[in-house]
């Protein structure tokens, strides 16, 4: 019986000791009629030799095809060793640290986590992570209801460099507590805040900035940040963790800082899989931490006046304040950020400088050799860090089709997103100059086949 | 594990200069970014080389009670063993290279095990539709009640915002509920651990949106009269939500579908065995029934025949027009489906049922001796399902030994302690999942240890001071959170 060590005398005995005569009798207090006798969907069972070869050929059929694109997923070199450690049955098979004395291993990794992002990101605390970056808005904003109390409005301004997917899982997740979503105007030709038509009164309770934005643009977060501040509203910053080796920490938006910073942590050595498991990072000024969902790790001393580490802040929590808590979640990504917590010491400040570096320097040489095509233009003006959004002359669907069946998959169709027939396309530091010099030609040659087809 | 081990951190080992080379780009050309949008001050990330990495993380792990080292029967957690292959597999380098938005031309072999999850929980769950997408227990609450109030307003039911929960119930329960701007009524529990059928009668009306319900519930017991609660909800105009954190007591024995419930979510990380990873990542996928089909989160996958072949892709918002929308910002956590598909593979059909029946042959095992060995349970009439409470009132009062000295002195003795102190309304209580992957011989080596304890406490032993053996001895809660000290910043 797979994963199942009992021997047939050892449930004879155990059924003795019970004092039933069989395990079927175990069930005896579920209604008869309610139970099944078969199920109809779930095949018959393989061996790990038969499970691994399906697998094997499952993955064969998914390629390892080249791919420039990122939108909030990126492919950044992973250390061998984060998952070699972060898999080892400690990390892998323990639970919440409930048992602080048993759990130490687990909270001393979220308490550096914490001390690494809040470090990333330039404001005081952390939580031990949210499930992804999208959520994480969600929770960003609720968080922010309950902090500016005097605010009724429910109404929350995006920057329209905002993500759309981190909109609708907001709205889906926030929208029964009366929350609004709403977009400020946009400079059409830097893809970026129009600051000459903000709107005026309304009442915000937060607004929102993506640094850098969907399309890759880098918007003016001080002004941003202080226009929030002087209309009452809290700044929520969404950042990259990668681009804050180079970019201005969320702390030190404008005059006062950003009040709550989130973004997705899948760059920090998550692979992509499909879209998870990632985690959503979250920190705070130290003032609002009463505020903040998720679990918080703290260090303290134990008996003996020694340090150590334990789960703290719980009254916040659903396991005691149920209907009153500041939200319904229990596990932060506890495998995730252990990973992510060992690929930061790996890297350092010095060695995410040059994965960064490396990030921005590869896309730009995709960017201009991509533009130099004809049809192929810069959306936007402005600076960027690891993405850039191209206008095309053509739609956009059938040219990445086209370079998909060369197992290349050279960006993000954006067209619904920006309206005009667009592609947002990314180069990590996993590409080499030829890769990114393959793409290009690729790229080129299905511009013109597709030329000829129109022609 | 060594007691007193160096709880030193990251930080306090790093070099100024010193880095693990190998690990990024060497040289890197500046960035071409205006300065007033980069930043001048310098974070403090570790500087420390590859092995002294590799080892303080190692150390750290050592400092962990887990499955894979200890008997952990964490009620309600379903501790069971987490099979190898299901991480080497979710992990091949092309299933963990795939980006989430890459076309479906490169993901049929991910979508086709996506799509084959999908029908075998239908089939587990008896339900007619899951969606994967909710990222753990918590959201795939949310998701079920967000689907369960959208379902009323469909039909222009405007009044029914009331969820009632038992006050067994999980704390993730009341606050999803409120999460989803809903009120929460709370329906006390018999004394036999079913809930109080005159108080349910009582609390459902007009305003009944639905009802949340773990069978069997939190006190480890069969709620008997499930065809009954259905009803009378279903009657008031209500839907049933099945809080899946149980589930692997009744697996392939009986179906929440066949119990009527219209909404339920699993935790995959429990009944399906994926890794609980020290607090997540968690994968709370939702089934529905007919009547919440439509308001299912996107994505799902489906498939269609394309010149007599079966291709499989995403269903979104043109297919589900009346969905409660996105709840992650891909698809939800696939890592983790991909190791519950490997499970469900490995098991097979006879592997599902064999589960809930060594689980509850288990959980009734340890409390048989349990109880022969002189300690209370809390529901001595029934029978245990795939866990079971032992109260320590008794020997609070007598012994003064409470539910946490001894879950302390456990430890001491190298197991994890069971839940402590949930469900609430049971005092000094212990909530005990032995699961179905663990042996006799553990179960049993646990009831020597257990007796142990209590007769050292009988001999006038105190354990208030316990655990010893542990790298810190008890901690400071208070000191905790009252002198936050939250990240390490060196003066």
């Amino acid at each position: 019986m797979p994963f199942i060590p009992h021997t047939e005398k050892d449930t004879r005995e155990m059924l003795k000791t019970i004092g039933v005569d069989s395990i079927a009798d175990l069930f005896n207090e579920i209604p008869t009629e309610l139970k099944i006798e078969q199920l109809e969907h779930v095949p018959e069972a393989l061996s790990e030799m038969e499970i691994s070869r399906l697998m094997r050929q499952r993955a064969k059929m998914d390629g390892s095809p080249m791919c420039f694109i990122g939108a909030g997923a990126y492919e950044h070199h992973i250390p061998t060793a984060v998952w070699d450690i972060a898999t080892r049955g400690e990390f892998y098979s323990a639970y919440t640290p409930y048992q602080a004395e048993a759990s130490q291993g687990t909270l001393q990794v979220i308490y550096e986590y914490q001390t690494m992002i809040t470090e990333l990101t330039g404001l005081d605390v952390s939580n031990a992570s949210l499930y992804d970056g999208a959520s994480a808005l969600a929770e960003a904003s609720l968080m922010a209801v309950r902090i500016n109390r005097r605010v009724k409005s429910g109404r929350v301004l995006l920057a329209p460099g905002v993500n759309p997917v981190y909109e609708q899982v907001a709205a889906a997740i926030a929208g029964s507590q009366g929350l609004t979503f709403e977009r400020l105007p946009k400079d059409v030709t830097t893809g970026n805040v129009d600051f000459n038509s903000l709107p005026e009164g309304g009442d915000p309770v937060a607004v929102v900035l993506q640094q850098p934005s969907f399309t890759g643009t880098l918007d003016d977060v001080d002004r941003m940040t202080d226009w929030a501040h002087a209309n009452g509203a809290l700044m929520i910053g969404v950042v990259n963790p990668t681009s804050l080796a180079l970019l201005k920490a969320p702390g030190r938006w404008g005059t006062e800082g950003a009040d709550i910073a989130i973004g997705e942590g899948q760059p920090l050595g998550i692979p992509m899989s499909s879209g998870g498991p990632y985690f959503g990072f979250m920190t705070c000024k130290k003032k609002h931490v009463r505020q903040m969902p998720g679990r918080i790790v703290g260090r303290t001393t134990d008996l003996d006046d020694n340090p150590g580490f334990a789960l703290t802040l719980q009254a916040r929590e659903q396991h005691i304040r149920r209907s009153k808590a500041t939200s319904n979640i229990c596990t932060n990504q506890g495998l995730m950020v252990t990973a992510a917590t060992i690929y930061m010491s790996l890297l350092g400040y010095e060695g995410l400088v040059n994965v960064a570096n490396t990030c921005h320097h590869n896309t730009a040489l995709l960017a201009d050799g991509l533009s130099a095509l004809d049809g192929v233009e810069r959306l936007f003006d402005g600076p960027f860090f690891h993405e850039v959004a191209l206008r095309l002359n053509r739609p956009v669907a059938p040219l990445l089709e086209a370079l998909a069946d060369r197992d290349i998959l050279a960006g993000l169709d954006i067209t619904s997103f920006v309206g005009t027939d667009a592609l947002l396309v990314c180069a990590t530091e996993t590409k080499t100059q030829g890769d990114i010099e393959a793409c290009i030609v690729a790229f080129s040659d299905v511009l013109a086949s597709a030329n000829t087809n129109s022609a | 594990m060594n007691s007193r081990m160096s709880s030193k951190l990251i930080f306090e080992k790093s070099r100024s200069g010193r880095r693990a080379f190998a690990q990024a780009p060497v040289d890197a050309e500046a960035s071409k970014i205006p300065s007033n949008l980069m930043r001048n001050d310098k974070p403090r990330l570790p500087e420390a080389s590859e092995l002294q990495t590799v080892r303080h993380f190692t150390r750290l792990s050592q400092m962990n009670f887990s499955i894979d080292t200890q008997f952990y029967p964490l009620g309600s957690c379903t501790m069971k063993y987490n099979p190898r292959a299901c991480n080497a597999l979710a992990l091949l380098p092309e299933f963990a290279g795939r980006h989430p938005l890459g076309p479906v031309s490169h993901g049929q072999g991910f979508l086709t095990c996506m799509f084959e999850l999908q029908e075998m929980l239908k089939d587990v769950t008896g339900m007619k539709g899951v969606s994967l997408t909710p990222m753990a227990g918590a959201q795939g609450e949310l998701a079920g009640v967000a689907m369960i109030k959208a379902y009323h307003e469909a039909r222009g039911d405007h009044e029914r915002t009331e969820i009632i929960c038992p006050d067994a119930a999980h704390g993730t329960n009341p606050a999803t509920a409120m999460m989803c701007g809903c009120q929460v009524v709370e329906v006390p529990t018999g004394a036999e651990g079913d809930i109080d059928f005159d108080a349910l009668k009582s609390a459902v009306g007009p305003k009944t949106a639905g009802i949340m319900l773990t069978n069997p519930s939190t006190l480890g017991v069969f709620e008997r009269r499930i065809k009954e609660v259905a009803d009378l909800v279903h009657d008031a105009g209500g839907l049933l939500y099945y809080d899946g954190a149980n589930l692997n007591a009744i697996l392939g024995k009986v179906r929440p579908g066949d119990m009527d419930f219209d909404v339920i979510h699993m935790n995959l990380h429990k009944t399906f065995s994926t890794p609980h990873g020290g607090g997540g990542p968690g994968s709370g996928a939702v089934g529905v029934n007919d009547r919440l089909l439509p308001f299912m989160p996107i994505p799902v996958i489906g498939s269609k025949q394309v010149d007599g072949e079966t291709v499989y892709g995403w269903l979104s918002e043109d297919d589900l027009p009346q969905s409660i929308g996105r709840l992650s910002g891909f698809m939800g956590n696939a890592g983790v489906l991909f190791r519950a598909y490997v499970y469900m593979r490995m098991l097979g059909r006879d592997g599902m049922e064999r589960v809930s029946e060594y689980a509850t042959l288990n959980a009734n095992y340890l409390s048989s001796r349990l109880k022969e060995a002189g300690f209370e349970l809390a529901f001595p009439t029934r029978r245990a399902s795939h866990e079971f409470i032992v109260t320590l009132k008794r020997e609070a009062r007598s012994l003064n030994l409470t539910a946490m000295d001894l879950a302390k002195a456990l430890l001491d003795k190298n197991y994890h302690a069971p839940t402590t102190y949930f469900p609430l309304l049971v005092p000094e209580c212990l909530l005990i999942e032995p699961t179905e992957t663990e042996s006799k011989e553990t179960l049993d080596n646990f009831v020597t240890a257990m007796i142990e304890i209590a007769t050292a406490a009988k001999e006038g032993a105190e354990f208030k001071d316990a655990p010893y053996t542990m790298p810190v001895r008890r901690l400071d809660d208070v000191k905790a959170a009252r002198q936050l000290d939250l990240a390490y910043r060196p003066e």
